[in-house]
């Protein structure tokens, strides 16, 4: 019985005009324009200047904060209100007033005041932007004093270096984080959406209702709806590995047996979840709006683009009833750290868990009776 | 029907919360073989700054992976030996701040905001000990002083949520007539084509604007979020907006056949290039400039600029003109579209 | 032997009753119709029998197993053509057929080989790879019967089978029930098309959810005294109340 439902599935899902080619150009279209765009660097920050002083000193601290790279000058005004009006107007990020008399007021009386404006509501651009300013500031003050000092040194300037050091991805490469995070997005929503509309789509059509009628039984129904997706699942993950190889040479440290076993643990559940949407929702709308809402949910609290750590503790504990959080864990262990299969139990725990609740629950809420 | 209200309302508390790049109460270890008056100092700097909460004391090298392993602690901090000494004296001393870069984007965070802090102690340190020739900044963070990540997202959410309901709604109804085929009786009718469309958009206008003001009040209410300039203007600003979006959903239809096209693709392929380019989540500045450009053509983008403008900047009509000139264009370039293709379909 | 059986059966939604205390027996190779008007409840009395909803009080049976304990085997043993001639319309006429008898169980080998005989049988041998989509609502309508009895099943169930289809098309369609009975296979068929209750063997007549009339057209109208079926119908149904 299964064997002639799956065949009936194949050959609908390679008729229909518009699904195969969404399941292969979503997943490549996606992986080549969304690591380009997700991206929180913060270089080119726009910088209004006022410089009340035209003195070389001032001048020179201009220089020096041009050619960092980090700064664009964008505007230059004769006093704060029309910088402001260059924030304002988005033309400008941040503001840098030097006082009049900076110079002297540094030579003589030996401390001179500069005022920093940041536009922070990218709090974290502001933050930032501010902070590499207060740096070369910081810097351009060292070679100031060494210039005006004859021995430095006799004054015990304190002075030390901060090294960071990133574990597991030194050069802070921000691909190697986006592009698990996008193949877990891309595999929750083609095999999330698409099985339950699948259903819906049936129960619509009146299909469903003839096959009710016929002796298949609810487990076979199931599976012949969750098998095609599984496959499918596959498909998207590998059209994702081989963008992510040959594209931006992403390659895991780990095992890419593993990478596809626990996919194909984490499709099962999904899919199950997907299939037990449409066995509540009664037309393709509302099983559209409920797949939309809980694919977002999950999506962005799941871990994959923020952490949980970041999320108040309500968040944190929703975020153990995603399946994505478990997914995404594997993927960038395996990739990044080279995790071995038993480093990984947890989420193989949690995924089978998902897998088995999912979908025992998607047989066991299908009515064939009602 | 009921989904429609509520769903706005769940996804702006979502991603108002979820969406966080902040750093708040973050922790952090510390191995500190030295363990003096400028060791302490910079600890004390850290702890006491709403940023940071030491956890940890490391006794020994070794035990500094097993911290991360156990994935509690943000970064940790490692002196040198003789700290203070070095400090003043060899400018050798060295801070080692671990911390694990799977996640670039927190990473570099956390070591931003702990190299600022340090940098004020550097700077509090050069005071104290009366070091000459001090440049002394000040630092002012405009509109958003606590740096509360909200503040960025929430306008972003509000534009897309509005949009996403509006375009899906709108386009859903419409393709449904087709479908059913009830879109044929009405064009037969001496209603004029314009009458139908219009009444097809105003029960969607009217549950925007119910939205609209459900997403506002829970911004400001439990998202903590200002409105900063006139609601007038921003009422204004957004209802040109739920027009614009409404005016997609329109076109969105004209291109259709089925109800559940018209949803695959407002729910879709209309979502993931506003979640992306819009400047909801990621700066749409730093982006390739061929993306850059793209992002100009969502309307989202101008919603989501203009209200950042009014909301948090607080500013008036004449600062939001362009994007009120764009969105108006917009609007009315879609709706002339869609007419267009009504007429020919009719034709 | 008695194909249907159905014991004081009701169902009820809420507070309103849509199958009122039906009882009745249909005979092997029987032509039986199931009448009444729009809303008398008839689709939901079939649906009892057809294991697809369970009844709220009584009991029934179908090719021997029970309607409410046993409906799986009941389902083995039936076929049903739904209102909406509910076939894959994305799928051709030949795998369409394939797949129902395939799930009825029919061997593998026999599937082909029957196929074609039915195809040429309704002359449908050059469409056998159209897409269901582009059939005209008769050959749908045909077709569905087809895959409803191409298992041999005791009993096929027919839920308004001639809707929207011109009358030539109709008098074909019962010539392929009229065939299907006389191999054997049980009929049970709801309409509200009065003119048809004449090809069955008995009809029964449901008002408001309940059994007005159960017995051959010829022995209703002389009960009657009506010269069709039609005037037998109004002279039951001025008593209505549901519509």
């Amino acid at each position: 019985m299964l064997k002639y439902l799956l065949e009936k599935e194949f050959k609908q899902f390679f008729r229909n005009s518009f699904l195969p080619r969404l399941v292969v150009v979503l997943p490549l279209v996606a992986m080549l324009v969304f690591p380009l765009a997700a991206n929180f660097d913060i270089n080119n920050i726009n910088l209004s200047v006022i410089d009340h002083d035209r003195s070389p000193y001032s001048t020179q601290l201009i220089q020096k904060i041009q050619s960092s790279g980090y700064f664009r000058i964008t505007d230059v005004s004769s006093n704060y209100k029309e910088g402001i009006r260059s924030i304002e107007l988005n033309e400008a990020d941040i503001i840098i007033e030097i006082p009049n008399n900076f110079e002297k007021e540094l030579i003589n009386e030996s401390k001179a005041h500069i005022m920093i404006s940041a536009n922070a509501v990218n709090g974290t651009k502001g933050g930032f932007g501010s902070m590499y300013l207060l740096r070369i500031l910081a810097d351009y003050n060292d070679e100031i004093r060494r210039d005006l000092l004859q021995s430095p040194a006799q004054l015990n300037i304190p002075s030390f270096q901060i090294i960071p050091q990133f574990w597991h991805n030194p050069g802070l490469e921000y691909l190697v984080f986006i592009v698990p995070a996008l193949m877990v997005m891309l595999l929750a929503i083609v095999t999330g959406f698409l099985p339950a509309l699948n259903i819906v789509g049936e129960k619509q059509s009146g299909t469903i209702e003839q096959i009710n009628v016929t002796p298949v039984g609810k487990f076979t129904f199931i599976l012949s709806k969750l098998i095609p997706y599984w496959i499918i699942g596959y498909v998207v993950l590998t059209v994702c590995i081989l963008v992510a190889r040959f594209v931006y040479g992403l390659v895991p440290i780990g095992s890419i047996g593993l990478i596809y076993g626990f996919v194909s643990i984490f499709v099962l559940a999904f899919s199950g979840f997907g299939l037990v949407i449409s066995n509540y929702a009664k037309t393709v709308q509302q099983a559209m709006l409920m797949m939309f809402f809980f694919v977002m949910t999950f999506i962005f609290m799941s871990g994959l683009y923020t952490p949980i750590l970041n999320m108040p503790p309500w968040a944190q504990i929703l975020s153990t009833y995603s399946p994505l959080k478990y997914i995404i864990m594997t993927l960038r262990m395996v990739y990044l750290k080279g995790s071995s299969f038993y480093e990984l139990l947890i989420p193989l725990y949690a995924l089978i868990g998902f897998a088995i609740f999912f979908n025992v629950w998607a047989v066991l809420s299908y009515q064939k009776k009602s | 029907m009921i989904i429609l209200l509520v769903l706005p309302i769940m996804m702006i508390i979502l991603f108002g919360f979820g969406i966080n790049t902040e750093v708040k109460n973050s922790k952090f270890a510390i191995y500190d073989p030295s363990n003096d008056v400028a060791t302490q100092g910079i600890i004390n700097k850290l702890n006491t700054s709403e940023y940071f909460t030491i956890a940890e004391t490391v006794n020994n090298p070794s035990e500094i992976e097993q911290i991360f392993r156990e994935g509690d602690v943000g970064f940790v901090l490692v002196f040198s030996e003789n700290f203070y000494q070095n400090m003043l004296h060899t400018g050798e001393a060295q801070i080692q701040m671990i911390t694990d870069g799977t996640d670039p984007n927190t990473a570099n965070t956390l070591v931003n905001y702990a190299m600022a802090l340090i940098g004020e102690y550097q700077r509090e340190l050069m005071q104290i000990s009366h070091i000459p020739f001090q440049i002394q900044p000040e630092v002012k963070l405009l509109y958003n002083p606590g740096m509360k990540g909200a503040y960025n997202t929430v306008p972003g959410v509000m534009g897309m949520v509005l949009m996403l309901i509006c375009a899906m709604m709108t386009s859903v109804s419409i393709a449904r007539e087709k479908e059913l085929g009830t879109m044929e009786v009405l064009l037969v009718s001496p209603m004029k084509p314009f009458i139908i469309i219009i009444s097809k958009m105003i029960p969607y206008f009217a549950i925007s604007l119910i939205n609209l003001a459900s997403l506002l009040l829970l911004a400001v209410y439990v998202l903590h979020v200002p409105v900063n300039g006139s609601l007038v203007t921003l009422g204004l600003v957004s209802l040109l907006f739920i027009f614009v979006s409404l005016a997609l959903g329109l076109m969105i239809s004209t291109i259709v056949e089925t109800q559940l096209v018209a949803l695959l693709i407002s729910g879709m392929v209309l979502m993931l290039p506003v979640i992306l380019l819009s400047g909801l989540m990621f700066p749409i500045e730093t982006m390739p400039l061929a993306l850059q450009a793209l992002a100009q053509v969502l309307p989202a983008k101008w919603f989501i600029e203009a209200l950042r403008s009014v909301m948090i900047k607080g500013l008036g009509f004449s600062s939001i003109m362009k994007e009120v000139i764009v969105l108006s264009v917009m609007a009315f370039v879609l709706i002339a579209a869609s007419f267009k293709r009504f007429k020919n379909r009719l034709e | 032997m008695k194909v249907i059986t159905a014991n004081n059966i009701t169902k009820r939604f809420g507070s309103f009753t849509a199958v009122d205390n039906i009882s009745f027996e249909v005979e092997k190779g029987e032509i039986f119709g199931f009448l009444g008007a729009n809303g008398a409840g008839k689709t939901t009395a079939m649906r009892m029998l057809c294991g697809l909803s369970k009844p709220s009080s009584g009991s029934g049976t179908v090719a021997g197993f029970d309607i409410s304990k046993q409906s799986e085997q009941v389902k083995a043993n039936i076929g049903y053509m739904s209102q909406k001639f509910a076939l894959y319309d994305d799928l051709k006429v030949w795998e369409n057929l394939k797949l129902f008898a395939g799930i009825y169980g029919v061997p593998a080998k026999e599937i082909g080989p029957k196929t074609d005989r039915l195809l040429a049988n309704l002359g449908f041998e050059s469409e056998r790879n159209t897409l269901v989509a582009s059939l005209p609502l008769g050959w749908k309508q045909k077709l569905s019967f087809s895959a409803a009895i191409f298992h041999n099943p005791q009993v096929v169930f027919l839920d308004e089978p001639t809707g929207g289809v011109d009358p030539v098309t109709r008098r074909q369609f019962w010539e392929l029930i009229y065939e299907a009975a006389d191999n054997g296979i049980t009929i049970f068929v709801t309409t509200h098309y009065m003119d048809e209750a004449e090809y069955c063997n008995r009809v029964s007549i449901m008002v408001d959810g309940r059994i007005e009339a159960l017995d051959s057209p010829k022995n209703l109208k002389q009960q009657m005294g009506a010269q069709n079926m039609d005037e037998v119908f109004h002279q039951l149904a001025r008593k209505a109340k549901r519509n």
